[in-house]
């Protein structure tokens, strides 16, 4: 195949890879947008192939096979709520495939350079490499957290924000060093070390950020990978592996911005981490409140004389794997003529848009699953609001007590509602560590208990 | 000490300040009371239900007020005809004394009260907080305003409140406007709708649309987008000229379609607002009936005469001022028990002897002399809105947080500045040095930025993790990269370092297509 045929194939497939981010726009084009994008990577593999001249096709069938194989059948495992830790784990392998490939091709490189196109081409490899490294390794932290086998609380070395420095600025050196040699070898050593370092960065980066910033991590580490890629496709010369980066790269960047905002912090702040250890006294709660708890029988009698219910979910929802059965409650409320609707908060979760994804899965209508912009003042006409596992997107302390470490944060406006019912575990602080007032509120209700014992209480109440 | 209950004196006045009950509570504070002959007449409350509730009758007028040491009043002191004295004057003094006084409007009754070393608390003045509800006279009169206000307009409304229809034909049920929904509106929307009317309801104060809807009315809304007349403790302030037109083009109309109209509408320290003309009145059909509950400070409509039943262009117009007096019973039950409460707060150790605590936001409040002092007005009460600082931030902290704020917003606008430098010196560092081949790429590069921002927003929040999926099985394009560099991989090590790439790269197509599929799948209507 001719290299203006190649070229044409890759204009095709950064159309539909366009295409595929649009499609994903509404919910009715997001199915065709996602086959956009796998005829997308289709047409970019076929021409990619055809326009090899040299040998090595078998290998590359093999490892293509083999690998789209794997992942598929990892994909069809995966439970629903593992998602966050399965997208974390593919990024990271964006992460080592940069890594990998700007190795190769800066010992081999696909066509020689000379000049000012070699250095320019030497600084591609070695960001590359580097972001590829931090996203490596920071995704796989990222997973550990968000599958439990790492503590999801952040670690803060003393110093930190140091290290970090140290790390960009060694790794700026070796850069410096490394352009400056001729030599093959000492040049290989230099991007060792520096991947090493990057490395290294890369899990301590990811170390240090709290389990409720997850959300924002995820993004940002989507958008690294495809940064990463972009920089391979400079040092390829190849437009396709730029474009496709830098769609990836943007949508992760916004995500993250959209993510940081719903929690009313900066993004440089959430990168830094060591959130929820600072400020958890602050906001102390008068000492002689207390909760009034409330049975799960009285529930049912609450939710039976409503009108109008609001169930709002968090992460423990997901932790409980309780959302077949708020389905099911959703389905008998609804039946019996209640106004059943979801309120998710932007940041509710540990993956943007998580919980639409779990009410998805457990068969709930997404017509009914609101945003918090679209539900905030419906609240106050509402009956009754359950909360599922959520804490710190429900806690009227961001809103009413400017002393507040989460103050000024936008949140479900829960407490305006004439009963609040929040399912809990316990009596512990959501991940910010701030104590949530909404629980001593008059109109608010304790159901104690793991959420999936309680609802699977519900439902049968409820039916009986 | 001894607690005096004076005979109201004021004409037609038949409330009593403590009845028999409320004695019986306030002997139980360590308190003795005497209570004047015929005291609770009016309000049928004989003496030997005093006596039996252990108080001690006074032998006359006189002699009660000179030996009490705590006056129970309902109305405020006053010239007492019948002995040629002032109230204040038949007083001891340096004793306390509890009732109405209304202090904006009677300062020579502070004054008076002041000289003899008598300690008043104003009931009129309690603070409107949480804590104060439990003491809180003015709402419980209101209340019993607003229901007999209904009372009165079914009175001399000649039609049935509900609508009928009879063997001897069809009735329509009434219609009611109430105007202002304070405790006394409310209290008349809900008497009026339990009757069976039809009851509407105005407002300046949007939040009482609630309020209005859940006792039974329908709330009527003035289309003028944001202005909200709620002023401070929970009272209505004056409006903008404009609103005011709309307001009464609004009357104007209802008026000519209502059959009783209920106005209740106060402004703290103003006389009461005008809000029905005799245009209004005249508009009105036959025999339609309006009750002024604000008839004591001047009226809402122009026509009422205070305290008095007027008939004005076939209309009834009923501003009587004494509406609460007219259910004395009810209405000294409900008066008693708030004092009953009051002195509860005043008496802590339950030993008979009132302490008056200035610290106290509610005590403080009610006292309109201390001794010799006149402490009226108050210093300006906590809002019930203001945030509570945390604990231990110490109260200066203010002025630094808004130094820092500006000193942050300088700091943004130099980042901004930098950062807008360093991309121009980039971009000019990239014009100049960069080779051509390179200019294509990064020019590509840029456009896809671009284009990726403007598609990203248009993402539903909804579908924020397939988006992440997706992309995510996209960037696995990098596997081009990987195969070129395996199909010319003459070098073992640079073989198998693409082989793994093509490898895990395909891992990530496959498994991120299959799993945004899998997602997507499950989003249905």
């Amino acid at each position: 195949m001719s290299t203006g045929l190649v070229s044409v194939a890759y204009v095709v497939a950064s159309v539909l890879f366009i295409l595929s981010l649009g499609g994903l726009s509404h919910q009715e084009s997001a199915r065709r947008g996602n086959w956009y994008g796998v005829a997308g990577i289709l047409i970019a593999l076929v021409a990619t192939v055809a326009g090899v001249t040299g040998g090595g096709l078998i290998a590359i069938a093999i490892a293509v096979l083999l690998g789209a194989a794997g992942g598929i059948l990892i994909a069809n495992r995966v439970e629903m709520t593992q998602m966050p830790q399965l997208v974390a784990l593919l990024h990271s392998f964006v992460g080592l495939a940069a890594v990998l490939v700007g190795f190769a091709g800066y010992i081999e490189p696909l066509k020689a350079t000379t000049g000012t196109e070699h250095t320019i081409k030497l600084v591609e490899v070695f960001v590359g490499i580097f972001i590829g490294a931090i996203t490596f390794t920071g995704s796989l932290v990222a997973c550990g957290k968000l599958d439990g086998r790492i503590d999801s609380k952040p670690l803060t070395l003393p110093g930190r924000h140091l290290m970090n420095l140290a790390a960009v600025i060694a790794s700026v050196a070796l850069g410096a060093w490394f352009l400056g040699t001729d030599s093959m070898t000492l040049g290989i050593v230099a991007l060792v070390v520096m991947t090493l370092i990057a490395s290294a960065l890369g899990v301590h980066l990811i170390m240090a950020i709290g389990g409720a910033d997850m959300p924002v991590v995820v993004s940002m580490l989507n958008s690294y990978s495809g940064w990463a890629a972009a920089s391979i496709g400079f040092m390829l010369g190849n437009d396709l592996l730029i474009v496709t980066g830098a769609l990836v790269g943007s949508s992760g960047a916004i995500l993250s911005y959209i993510m940081c905002r719903a929690m009313n912090r900066s993004f440089i702040s959430v990168i830094l981490g060591g959130f929820g250890q600072s400020g958890g006294s602050s906001a102390a709660v008068d000492g002689d409140q207390s909760v009034q708890e409330i049975s799960a029988d009285d529930v049912c009698e609450e939710l039976r004389n409503s009108d109008s219910v609001i169930i709002v979910p968090g992460y423990g929802m997901a932790v409980a794997q309780a959302q077949n059965g708020v389905s099911d409650m959703t389905k008998i409320l609804r039946d019996k003529g209640v106004n059943v609707r979801f309120g998710i908060h932007p940041v509710a979760g540990r993956l943007p848009g998580h919980m639409n994804v779990l009410l998805a899965e457990a068969h709930v209508p997404y017509d009914i699953v609101l945003e918090m912009d679209e539900i905030n003042e419906d609240f106050p006409e509402t009956d009754v609001v359950l909360v599922i596992g959520a804490n710190d997107t429900v806690n009227p302390a961001a809103a009413e007590d400017p002393g507040s470490p989460i103050a000024g944060m936008p949140v479900l406006e829960v407490w305006k509602a004439r009963t609040v019912v929040i399912l809990k575990r316990g009596m512990a602080t959501g991940y910010s560590g701030v104590e949530n007032p909404l629980f001593f509120k008059d109109n608010a209700h304790m159901l104690f208990g793991d959420a999936k014992d309680s609802i699977d209480k519900l439902v049968s109440g409820l039916r009986g | 000490m001894k607690l005096g209950i004076p005979k109201e004196i004021f004409t037609d006045e038949k409330r009593v300040a403590a009845t028999p009950p409320s004695v019986h509570k306030l002997i139980d504070l360590g308190y003795e009371v005497i209570v004047e002959p015929g005291a609770g007449e009016a309000a049928h409350y004989q003496d030997d239900a005093y006596e039996h509730a252990g108080a001690t009758l006074a032998v006359d007028t006189k002699s009660l007020w000179q030996e009490a040491d705590f006056i129970l009043k309902v109305r405020a002191p006053m010239e007492n005809p019948a002995l040629g004295l002032h109230e204040a004057d038949l007083m001891k003094e340096g004793a306390y004394l509890a009732s109405y006084i209304w202090p904006a409007q009677n300062a020579d009754l502070l004054e008076k009260l002041a000289a003899r070393h008598i300690t008043s608390f104003a009931i009129d003045s309690l603070p409107r907080i949480s804590r104060a509800q439990k003491m809180d006279a003015l709402s419980a009169m209101a209340n019993i305003a607003g229901y007999r206000a209904v009372i009165e307009a079914a009175n001399h409304f000649g039609r049935f409140f509900t609508g009928q229809v009879t063997a001897a034909g069809k009735v329509p049920p009434a219609k009611v406007m109430v105007i202002g929904a304070g405790v006394a509106g409310l209290a008349a929307v809900g008497a009026a709708n339990s009757l069976g009317a039809v009851v509407r309801a105005f407002d300046t104060r949007l939040e009482v649309k609630e309020q209005i809807e859940s006792m039974g009315a329908q709330f009527l809304e003035l289309d003028f987008g944001d202005e909200d007349g709620s002023g401070s403790g929970g009272y209505a302030k004056q409006m903008s000229d404009e609103f005011i037109q709309a307001e009464m083009a609004l009357f104007a109309e209802q008026a000519r379609e209502v059959d009783i109209i209920i106005t209740t509408a106060l402004i703290p320290g103003k006389p009461a607002p005008k809000l029905i003309t005799e245009d209004m009145v005249k508009s009105m059909k036959p025999g339609s009936v309006i009750v002024d509950l604000a008839s004591e400070r001047g009226g809402n409509c122009e026509l009422t005469e205070p305290g008095k039943v007027a008939q004005k262009h076939d209309v009834t117009l009923i501003g009587y001022t004494d509406l609460p007096s007219r259910m004395a019973k009810v209405a000294s039950d409900l008066y008693s028990t708030n004092l009953f409460h009051l002195i509860t707060e005043l008496t802590p150790e339950k030993d008979g002897v009132p302490v008056v605590d200035m610290e106290d936001e509610v005590i403080r409040g009610l006292t309109v002399v201390n001794g010799k002092d006149i402490t009226w007005p108050p210093p300006a009460p906590k809002s019930a809105v203001s945030p509570k600082p945390a604990p231990g931030t110490e109260e200066p902290a203010v002025p630094e947080t808004k130094k820092s704020g500006k000193a942050a917003a300088t700091g943004k606008v130099i980042g901004k500045l930098a950062l807008l430098a360093v991309t121009a010196a980039a971009l000019y560092g990239v014009g100049a040095y960069a080779p051509e081949s390179f200019l294509s790429h990064f020019t590509v590069f840029v456009l896809a930025c671009f284009i990726g921002w403007q598609v990203i927003w248009n993402v539903t929040p909804s579908l924020h993790t397939p988006l992440m999926s997706v992309t995510n099985a996209i960037s696995g394009i990098i596997v081009i990269g990987a195969m070129l560099h395996l199909a010319q991989a003459e070098n073992i090590a640079v073989g198998i370092m693409a082989f793994v790439a093509v490898l895990i790269a395909s891992i990530n197509v496959g498994g991120g297509f299959r799993v945004t599929h899998r997602m997507l799948k499950m989003f249905r209507k």
